[in-house]
């Protein structure tokens, strides 16, 4: 339960550091931290593959994304504007924001609870998890696959400047 | 006494002078010290022999004075330099410049060093020695030795040095554009192993034809095509000849590690010869076949010493290239693991496929599916050279 405690207190920490500091770069860095605490917490919980995905997945592969992004477009400045561009963007950030905090709250609250049972070893091999993925899960991994390639497509679509 | 379980013992005896309560800690106390030693000490030499050899390869004598600080007559053929170099290292200056982001400059070495050393826990040392068994062996390999890519941009942006960073930025181009190749290259192996775990693949290598002939993977016609690439995107995933570009000390000054001195500049080195060392150790698990002796009659060795042996011939031929190869261009780079290693890593991930699909295949059959095989990786190979290459060579020199 303490390594839990301290694993929590590792991503709020790091989190909240990361939106109070106003280093981009700071913030990109700390950003990494909480999530290396989410695979530290799924290896408490016992879910060695998803740990693992986790760290090479966020700490190797998105972190640089995010870090390239805030390079290559902010020119330089990696100072964040801390005042808001008009009302109605700022009400409609409050908005999103707080919807999105709520269906999180909801889920978490409706979701049943148990105390944790520490397991030595993994209860689902990465075997069983692998059959699992290629087999009855494999629509959902297609489809995930199939957003992501849409989400960069469109991505290049935005980034890319008309020329001529 | 039986050599191959002498650690075990050895280890078993010094876990027992413990109460039991403080043992599962002392346990994994000593797995640790044991592996900073022998990799800290393999990294000492490794350097060593690294000036030596690319002396000899160079016709010059190389480090040959140092000697012991007692006895100044015997000179030991100079093997003991790399303690005076670190000795060196310690005792110079740390220079931090006064614009720099002095928690990220003082934090990238620190976190380099510690990353790199991640790998060596699960891999297999010996048929009973492996530090941690985990069902995600290889995942974790690499998931630990993806942090190091956020070192080197810390070390380049928190040096408030342009060209520092400029270089740090060539740096992460180079190693993401070459973890592609690296990671396709192993995935062969874990499907016709079907696991992750490093100690069942080395396992899985056992056995002789003929008791001459090893199962070892490099002698399949989709791990020998994996394996060369693995070796390739090794070097260039360790900064290593001719893939020394981020550093390329001929020509930029160190890229990002312009702005460190003295000690710090020696961690990085040290990192860079620790995931090489981890790399080697991999490779030599997945396709070499690990702790497994050569040879039925050769058993008598034990495995831990194989798996040394082996480890050893791998940094003597990255050595080796390193005084035989010349750097390539930031350009040429790229192309090479986007243009053809990619692809040719994804057609024997279908090889690999094939093989694990054609096991049962007997008789004839035997060497059909060698031919197949041999076919997948062999004709994109020399299409694709052809198609790469067509124009640039053969090249002509000529003196200015």
């Amino acid at each position: 339960m303490i390594a839990l405690l301290l694993i929590a207190l590792l991503i709020l920490g790091a989190a909240s550091a990361a939106i109070l500091s106003r280093n981009l770069i700071h913030s990109a860095l700390l950003l990494v931290g909480a999530w290396a605490g989410i695979a530290a917490f799924y290896l408490w919980a016992g879910a060695e593959f998803v740990a693992f995905a986790q760290a090479l997945v966020y700490v190797g592969a998105v972190s640089m994304v995010v870090l390239f992004a805030v390079l290559l477009t902010r020119q330089g400045a990696t100072r964040a504007p801390v005042e808001y561009d008009s009302v109605k963007r700022a009400v409609f950030a409050f908005i999103v924001a707080g919807g999105v905090a709520g269906v999180l709250v909801g889920a978490i609250m409706g979701s049943p609870l148990q105390g944790h049972i520490a397991s030595p070893t993994p209860a689902v091999s990465v075997k069983q998890l692998g059959l699992l993925l290629m087999g009855s899960y494999a629509p959902a991994l297609l489809i995930v696959g199939v957003l992501l390639t849409v989400a960069l497509l469109g991505a290049i679509v935005i980034a890319a400047e008309e020329k001529g | 006494m039986n050599l191959e379980t002498l650690p075990l013992q050895l280890r078993n005896a010094i876990v027992d002078l413990f109460p039991p309560a403080l043992q599962w800690f002392v346990h994994h106390l000593l797995t640790i010290t044991v592996i900073l030693t022998v990799f800290g000490l393999f990294f000492a030499f490794t350097t060593i022999a690294e000036r030596k050899l690319l002396a000899r390869l160079q016709n010059r004598l190389g480090p040959n004075r140092a000697g012991l600080p007692w006895f100044p007559k015997l000179k030991l053929w100079g093997i003991t330099q790399p303690f005076a170099d670190a000795i060196k290292a310690i005792t110079k200056e740390d220079i931090v410049p006064a614009a720099a982001d002095k928690v990220l400059h003082f934090l990238a070495p620190v976190l380099i060093v510690a990353f790199s050393l991640l790998g060596f826990a699960v891999l297999p040392f010996g048929r009973n020695l492996i530090p941690v068994e985990l069902d995600a062996a290889l995942l974790y390999f690499f998931a630990a030795g993806a942090a190091t890519e956020l070192a080197i941009f810390m070390a380049g942006w928190g040096s408030r040095n342009k060209y520092s960073l400029l270089a740090a930025m060539r740096a992460l181009a180079q190693l993401i554009s070459y973890e592609l190749p690296l990671i396709l290259s192993v995935v062969p192996v874990v499907m016709v192993c079907g696991t992750l775990s490093t100690k069942a693949i080395a396992a899985a290598q056992g056995g002789w034809t003929f008791g001459l002939l090893p199962h070892w993977h490099v002698f399949t016609p989709w791990g020998f095509a994996a394996f060369i690439i693995f070796l390739i995107a090794t070097l260039a995933e360790s900064n290593r000849s001719p893939f020394d570009l981020p550093e390329a000390e001929s020509e930029l000054i160190a890229g990002h590690l312009t702005e460190y001195s003295g000690f710090k500049y020696a961690l990085f080195f040290m990192a860079e010869y620790f995931g090489l060392t981890a790399l080697s150790g991999l490779g030599v698990t997945l396709f070499l076949g690990g702790w497994q002796a050569p040879c039925e009659f050769l058993q008598f060795i034990p495995s831990y010493l194989w798996f040394m042996i082996k480890l050893v011939g791998m940094i003597v031929f990255f050595i080796w290239v390193r005084g035989t190869l010349l750097r390539l261009r930031i350009d040429q780079l790229t192309r090479l693991s986007w243009k053809f290693l990619v692809p040719l890593a994804l057609l024997n991930l279908g090889n690999g496929a094939f093989w694990a699909l054609t096991p049962d295949w007997t008789g004839p059959l035997v060497l059909a599916r060698w031919a197949i095989s041999a076919a997948i990786v062999v004709v994109p190979f020399v299409l694709l050279g052809r198609r790469l290459t067509a124009g640039q060579a053969p090249r002509s020199y000529r003196y200015a």
